[in-house]
């Protein structure tokens, strides 16, 4: 075990060497570049017994990845904000052929107007492909979370890929303290490659073919099952890591003071760790809150969301992103289940931190003030989606 | 590696209408002195009718039964090995 200093990206750089990954494509974009630039060093360096890739494009980048990992190779890559958008139709392949990879997809705005500050829509935007979806709090958490996201990913019961997201800037250039597990404690943990079938066997075979429209539904629907039994696969992992290491962060979400809450902060990225700063205040102060962190964003939580909720009075979901015309992702996801449980919770969507706006401790506590007092004087809140704008 | 999963994956197989072979108007053949052994007529023929036999005197056959004399083999041998006859 050695502790160091790193930033989110250099992280996911020791994630990468930890978890012998044979080929990893490359194409900046900021600011996800310290990632790919890490990994070249390591890669000429001779510290990963990786082939490094330059491509021409996001899109190259996700498809000369997916040609290697559908043969037999161990396959990463990584990108941001319009990358990741000029990557979506790959995303689709990928996932719908069943090839277990990891992506890193450092969160950034999309334009017009050109940003390249923080907002989590870049990601949500994959919501739909197939692929697994887990989100950091802290830089341990992306080193430990890459490690175990191989794993997840090339389990027999799941065969999907999988987007390890982090918020950009505020991880990807914050440096903290990682500890990086020795190669020793995770030598039984980083299993061979496993993947479904090879396009490179002897097995001859074609990928994609055209089938019957009740194939095409079933093979649809048999990645909907797998990621639903992704749930135990991430759990049994977790557990399995905490074993080696001694760090686990409750498999899909994390429940952090939240037993006999009255009301409950759901979030997930980096600023779930500012919340629980603020938790720790209030519940001093004799607030009866917790917070549940969504690690994973699919498989969708719902069981620890539904017994993080029972006996809550009032739940505050904040949103980096939104689906605009409708609610923040996060908080349509807890409404539906919420409604599905009682009637009796109330449930406020936040929407804010677009575009790279602050938000710190004072503000998470000033919204959550005003959502009690509205829960608790009034019983009720006038506007269940609220977009909370910077620079007031 | 086996799956339990719907996998978007076929093999080759049988068609349904049996031996298309004589479908075929003009029929591949293969000068084994000039052929290579590259594959790419293996690689290319849409109906998976040649097969590698890797033999060194025969490295490649074209199987009659199936082949409907489409040409492509003839049309991408870098050698110019595969001549198309009349039937």
């Amino acid at each position: 075990m050695v502790i160091k200093v790193l930033t989110g990206n250099y992280t996911v750089a020791e994630a990468v060497r930890l978890s012998n990954v044979d080929l990893i494509t490359a194409y900046p974009i900021t600011p996800q570049t310290t990632i790919v630039e890490r990994l070249s060093e390591l890669v000429e360096g001779g510290l990963i017994k990786a082939r490094l890739v330059r491509v021409e494009s996001e899109f190259s980048a996700l498809a000369a990845a997916y040609g290697a990992a559908s043969c037999g190779a161990r396959a990463f890559t990584a990108t941001s904000s319009h990358g990741l958008l000029f990557m979506h139709e790959m995303l689709w392949w990928v996932a719908g052929s069943r090839v277990p990879m990891v992506l890193a997809v450092v969160t950034r705005a999309l334009g017009p107007p050109w940003n390249i500050w923080n907002e989590h829509t870049d990601f949500m935007g994959q919501r739909d492909c197939g692929w697994l979806m887990a989100f950091a709090e802290n830089n341990q958490e992306i080193l430990d979370t890459i490690i175990q996201l191989y794993r997840i990913t090339e389990d027999e019961a799941v065969y999907l890929p999988g987007i390890l997201g982090l918020d950009g800037f505020l991880l990807s250039h914050a440096s903290e303290p990682v500890d990086i597990p020795d190669e020793d404690v995770l030598k039984d943990f980083i299993k061979p490659r496993s993947q479904p079938y090879n396009m490179c066997s002897d097995d001859v075979l074609t990928m994609g073919n055209l089938p019957m429209a009740e194939e095409a539904m079933m093979m649809r629907y048999d990645i909907h099952k797998s990621i639903e039994a992704a749930k135990n696969v991430i759990n049994e992992v977790d557990e399995e890591y905490r074993k080696l290491t001694g760090r686990s962060y409750g498999g899909l979400a994390e429940c952090y003071r939240c037993n006999d809450s009255k009301y409950l902060i759901i979030a997930m990225g980096g600023w779930v760790g500012t919340m629980k700063d603020v938790c720790d205040e209030l519940r001093d102060e004799g607030y009866d809150v917790g917070v549940l962190k969504i690690r994973f964003f699919r498989p969708f939580p719902h069981e620890d969301l539904v017994r993080a909720i029972s006996g809550v009075k009032g739940i505050l979901v904040f949103d980096r992103s939104a689906s605009l015309g409708s609610l923040g992702h996060i908080h349509a996801e807890v409404l539906a289940r919420a409604y599905m449980l009682s009637n009796k919770v109330i449930v406020k969507g936040v929407i804010t931190g677009l575009g790279g706006v602050d938000v710190g401790p004072k503000e998470v506590r000033e919204i959550f003030m005003r959502f009690v007092k509205d829960v608790d004087e009034d019983g009720q809140i006038d506007n269940i989606s609220e977009w909370v704008l910077g620079g007031g | 590696m086996s799956s339990t999963h719907k996998l978007p994956i076929s093999r080759p197989a049988i068609g349904v209408v049996g031996k298309t072979g004589y479908w075929r108007l003009k029929r591949p053949e293969v000068n084994y002195v000039k052929c290579i052994k590259c594959g790419i007529c293996w690689l290319y023929c849409p109906d998976s009718s040649i097969n590698i036999l890797g033999d060194p005197s025969k490295y490649v056959e074209v199987d009659y039964n199936y082949c409907k004399g489409c040409g492509i083999c003839s049309n991408v041998c870098p050698v110019k090995a595969i001549t198309m006859t009349e039937e």
